[in-house]
């Protein structure tokens, strides 16, 4: 099992209170129950309390704070759609999307290894595992006794992960894996994996893969300056032997990693709003603070412009991820609108980080506040999970009926 | 072993206060309402005490419909079970006549309260509950321990500390230290949506006291700033006009 220790001295907190208040000027919350107002007090209590004071720190550090990982567990930010049966709180979409959001107001990398741990690693466990995976790996998970990845991209196939190479072969009771997978959040302190690879017949399927098995490594991947506080990195699978009871018999093909990424695409969706308004709220504020010319620069108008459009853009991101919201509590949210919203949300957050970083001028580049470093993080983040571009076409084949990759 | 904790809803701590009608009443319109902190504490340590199946919690709040949605918190923090008595809550006696009119033939063993609530700050209900029901009640309290029939709890007193052991039941107004507040998670938000929440009628009290009227302190006034060389000039104004020193 991991371990999730940080020593004390490891952890450097920093005395800045987080006065974070989220916009809401459509009066969405309105649209929310006092169930999902207590679960977002929730989380954001628990954000300001444990990952602001730290994160900035570690992010400089490009070191992961594995000490949180406990503490996440215990609010139950791990699988809070999994039934209360296998260590989840049976929550609602709106829910879980408020949770995201809530993370990743705090930082992107926090909000991403709630996403896999979740999204990636309980629900195909919990969608097309087998009564015995079930039981033996969903409860740990949920208290974060267990960490796990996700294993689908490989050096060679992102955007087209139908192409990938690994594979795995017949051996008895057992099957023989081989290939790589690259760009793994969690993977150099995951208990599991949750690989894809092809068998014989080149058919797709899920592997749960564990930590100590013979040929199974996890190299660390460096030097990245996005999502600086995750951990990355790779797997490599050199002939392990995998028990045929851990291939997840539920599901073949691409539609099992496909179901996964539109869970983590769909939290996503919220967590990169978290973002964008933790950026306006940083540079609203600012502005009302920060004087020049005699007077604080909220007054002047390029300011207004950029904060006017902001707050539109964060208001309409809103409206789109819970109208989203309640048609996955419907199942009715097709990977297409999912695609949409987390295109749309991404992009959002993006331009607002960049447009808030300049409000704050030189302050915008340093670690006083939080903004350079969630525009840096938001990097990956419209990266991974399918990028940027190949969002716009599956939107564009969904119109048009044509299909644009191939 | 059954703990009651009284609970207060007051408005979160960045609230700006403001009034209405000829500044008798506070200015709810737009305010943002919170479980009492130092009730927080109170309720963390009751759950400690309980934990295990050692006994229950039950919480109470006096107070209108609005403050449901901090009895649910409570609930989701671990609370069994809650009450609240359906009366806004206009002075510290109102309050404890309705919580003591309440737990008097329920057999609690502790009462606990916040040290005060952070709304206007009275502190005096725990003292008048316990005045009412006639136990021993004892006032901010920094630990409270219990071994199952005597409480041992610390009070910080002008240069120490003193030490109180007694049996149940008894009340005390705990201040920090006695417990870290407990933040609710997913499962307890939850399972607080099945907790039972009586709502009961409140009995005939008046209020002791009413409210003329309310002021805001004076605006602070403008920092004077002092050049570095005039080390001197500095002394004499906090000497003089700041009279700190």
């Amino acid at each position: 099992m991991s371990s999730h220790q940080n020593t004390e001295d490891q952890i450097h907190r920093s005395q800045k209170k987080d006065l974070y208040e989220s916009p809401d000027y459509y009066l969405l919350d309105e649209l929310l129950t006092e169930e999902h107002k207590l679960v977002r007090s929730t989380v954001r209590e628990w954000v300001k309390k444990e990952v602001s004071p730290v994160i900035e720190d570690f992010a400089q550090r490009a070191e992961f704070p594995k000490h949180l990982l406990p503490g996440l567990a215990e609010i139950g930010a791990f699988g809070p759609t999994i039934p209360q049966e296998y260590g989840g709180a049976g929550l609602d979409y709106i829910s879980y999307g408020i949770i995201m959001q809530e993370i990743e107001r705090g930082d992107s990398g926090i909000r991403s290894t709630a996403s896999v741990q979740g999204s990636l690693v309980m629900y195909p466990i919990f969608a097309f595992g087998s009564e015995e995976q079930k039981q033996k790996y969903l409860p740990k998970l949920a208290t974060g006794e267990m960490m796990g990845c996700f294993g689908l991209t490989e050096p060679d196939f992102g955007s087209n992960p139908a192409g990938m190479v690994s594979n795995f072969k017949d051996a008895g009771d057992d099957v023989i894996l081989n290939g790589a997978k690259m760009w793994i959040s969690n993977s150099p302190f995951a208990d599991i994996a949750v690989v894809w690879a092809k068998n014989e017949e080149g058919i797709v399927h899920g592997l749960i893969v564990e930590r100590g098995m013979e040929g199974f490594s996890t190299p660390e991947t460096h030097g990245k300056w996005s999502l600086r506080a995750s951990a990355t990195g790779e797997l490599v699978f050199d002939n392990v032997k995998v028990p045929k009871a851990n291939i997840l018999p539920g599901v073949k093909g691409m539609k099992g990693p496909l179901s996964c990424l539109n869970q983590a695409r769909y939290g996503i969706a919220w967590g990169a709003l978290g973002a964008a308004m933790d950026c306006y709220d940083t540079a609203l504020r600012y502005s009302k603070e920060r004087v020049q010319f005699g007077r604080p620069i909220g007054g002047f108008q390029l300011q207004q412009k950029k904060l006017a459009e902001m707050i539109t853009e964060i208001t309409k991101g809103q409206l789109v991820v819970w109208r989203l919201g309640t048609l996955k509590n419907e199942n009715r949210a097709t990977p297409e609108q999912i695609s949409m919203a987390k295109r749309n949300s991404v992009e959002t957050a993006l331009n607002i980080a960049r447009e808030a970083r300049q409000m704050l001028g030189g302050m915008g580049i340093t670690g006083e506040f939080p903004i350079m470093r969630h525009m840096m993080n938001l990097e990956s983040v419209v990266t991974y999970e399918g990028t940027h571009d190949v969002h716009l076409l599956i939107t564009g084949m969904d119109v048009t009926g044509l299909n644009a990759f191939k | 072993m059954k703990v009651l904790v009284c609970i207060s809803n007051v408005p979160d701590t960045t609230t700006k206060i403001t009034f209405t009608n000829n500044n008798t009443q506070f200015n709810t319109a737009g305010v943002q309402f919170i479980l009492n902190p130092y009730d927080e504490i109170a309720l963390a340590r009751a759950i400690e005490l309980c934990e295990g199946g050692k006994g229950t919690v039950t919480v109470i709040n006096v107070g209108e419909a609005s403050t449901e949605p901090t009895i649910r918190k409570a609930l989701a923090i671990g609370a069994d079970d809650a009450v609240r008595i359906n009366i806004a809550p206009s002075d510290s006696y109102t309050v404890a006549s309705q919580i003591a009119e309440y737990a008097k033939d329920k057999g609690f063993d502790i009462i606990l309260t916040g040290r005060e609530s952070i709304d206007y700050n009275g502190a005096q209900v725990a003292a008048m509950v316990g005045e009412l029901l006639n136990i021993p009640s004892v006032s901010i309290i920094k630990k409270l321990d219990f071994d199952g029939t005597t409480a041992t709890l610390d009070r910080e007193i002008e240069g120490g500390k003193e030490v109180i052991s007694l049996p149940t039941p008894f009340i005390a107004s705990c201040a920090e230290g006695v417990a870290e507040p407990k933040i609710p998670n997913m499962r307890g938000i939850m399972s607080a949506r099945t907790k039972p929440l009586a709502v009961v009628e409140p009995v005939a009290a008046t209020a002791l006291t009413s409210i003329s009227s309310f002021e805001t302190p004076a605006p602070r006034s403008a920092v004077k700033m002092v050049s570095a060389d005039e080390v001197a000039k500095l002394v004499d104004m906090l000497h003089t006009e700041a009279r700190v020193i």
